[in-house]
């Protein structure tokens, strides 16, 4: 029980030490001296892009799945023998 | 499609990444700038890698004990889908460093160690290819998979931390732990985790079913 608890405490401090690091604060969110992809967003662009990256992804989940599918029938046929 | 829950709580949780990913709001900070969200892209790949590389390494034991291919099936497309994730890792990188660090390559000992790592994952795929017995290949490779594993932890944890890296949470500088402390970015970053992480599972699994199917097939064609 006594090593537990020795072991709890030192990583708690543990996680103490990492509390030194550079946190990001809400501040960080509205810091609008660093520039983003303002633009992009009020245009409504950035929409476009993702619906770029959407239709990627539908089509290679659709390819995995026909190959998924294809395997599976493949499986079949040997158990079937 | 087999087990067919899993993969759809996949392709959602991908969906979430990318439309969260993308869309939802980041903390705005000097020379990241938008690339904060390589987050949910280039680092997942190094978690979904270490991830899949440990049930490599749980089949290769598995092998060594019991002597069944099958183990060995799980152990080599596991390793092949993580190297995929490493090489895509590497790669998104070199990029993203480009832009923030200034350099491709900066010779940062993170990026070195992860090079090395894969060098020695590229050896694995190697040594594989150079032994004809299936039973030898199996059990020489799983020994040299748990071996490699061994050695890349330490690679990519321990050492970069020994000394100076750009990488977050390296030598002096404040942990990526520092932003995904922030409760914003953890809310993507561990569903993008496991997102990747079951894609790579996805793809090795089909891999794996085709080995076993594909040794079916000569089985029958060798005793008719």
């Amino acid at each position: 029980m006594k090593k537990i608890t020795l072991a709890i405490l030192l990583l708690l401090s543990v996680a103490a030490q990492a509390q030194e690091k550079i946190a990001v604060t809400t501040a960080d969110y509205s810091n609008s001296s660093v520039e983003m992809a303002d633009l992009m967003r009020s245009e409504g662009k950035i929409y476009i892009l993702v619906g770029i990256v959407l239709l990627i992804f539908a089509g290679l989940t659709a390819y995995v799945i026909h190959t998924d599918r294809k395997v599976s029938k493949l499986e079949k046929l040997i158990s079937e023998k | 499609m087999r087990q067919s829950w899993w993969k759809i709580l996949t392709v959602g949780l991908l969906l979430y990444t990318l439309l969260g990913g993308f869309l939802m709001e980041v903390p705005r900070l000097p020379i990241l700038n938008e690339t904060i969200r390589a987050l949910y892209f280039h680092v997942t790949m190094w978690f979904g890698m270490i991830l899949m590389l440990v049930v490599a390494v749980i089949y290769s034991v598995k092998f060594l004990k019991s002597n069944d291919l099958k183990h060995d099936d799980v152990a080599i497309e596991f390793t092949n889908a993580a190297i995929l994730f490493g090489v895509l890792g590497i790669v998104t990188g070199m990029l993203w460093a480009k832009f923030t660090w200034g350099d491709y390559w900066s010779g940062d000992p993170k990026q070195n160690a992860s090079a090395i790592g894969l060098l020695m994952y590229f050896a694995y795929l190697v040594l594989r290819g150079s032994l004809s017995d299936t039973q030898q290949r199996g059990r020489i490779a799983a020994v040299y998979n748990i071996f490699a594993f061994a050695a890349f932890i330490p690679l990519i944890f321990v050492l970069p931390r020994l000394t100076d890296s750009l990488h977050p949470g390296n030598g002096g500088n404040p942990g990526f732990n520092a932003y995904d402390l922030d409760a914003k970015l953890r809310l993507v970053f561990y569903p993008a985790i496991l997102a990747w992480t079951l894609l790579g599972a996805w793809i090795a699994t089909v891999r794996i079913r085709i080995r076993r199917v594909t040794r079916a097939v000569e089985d029958n064609m060798t005793q008719p």
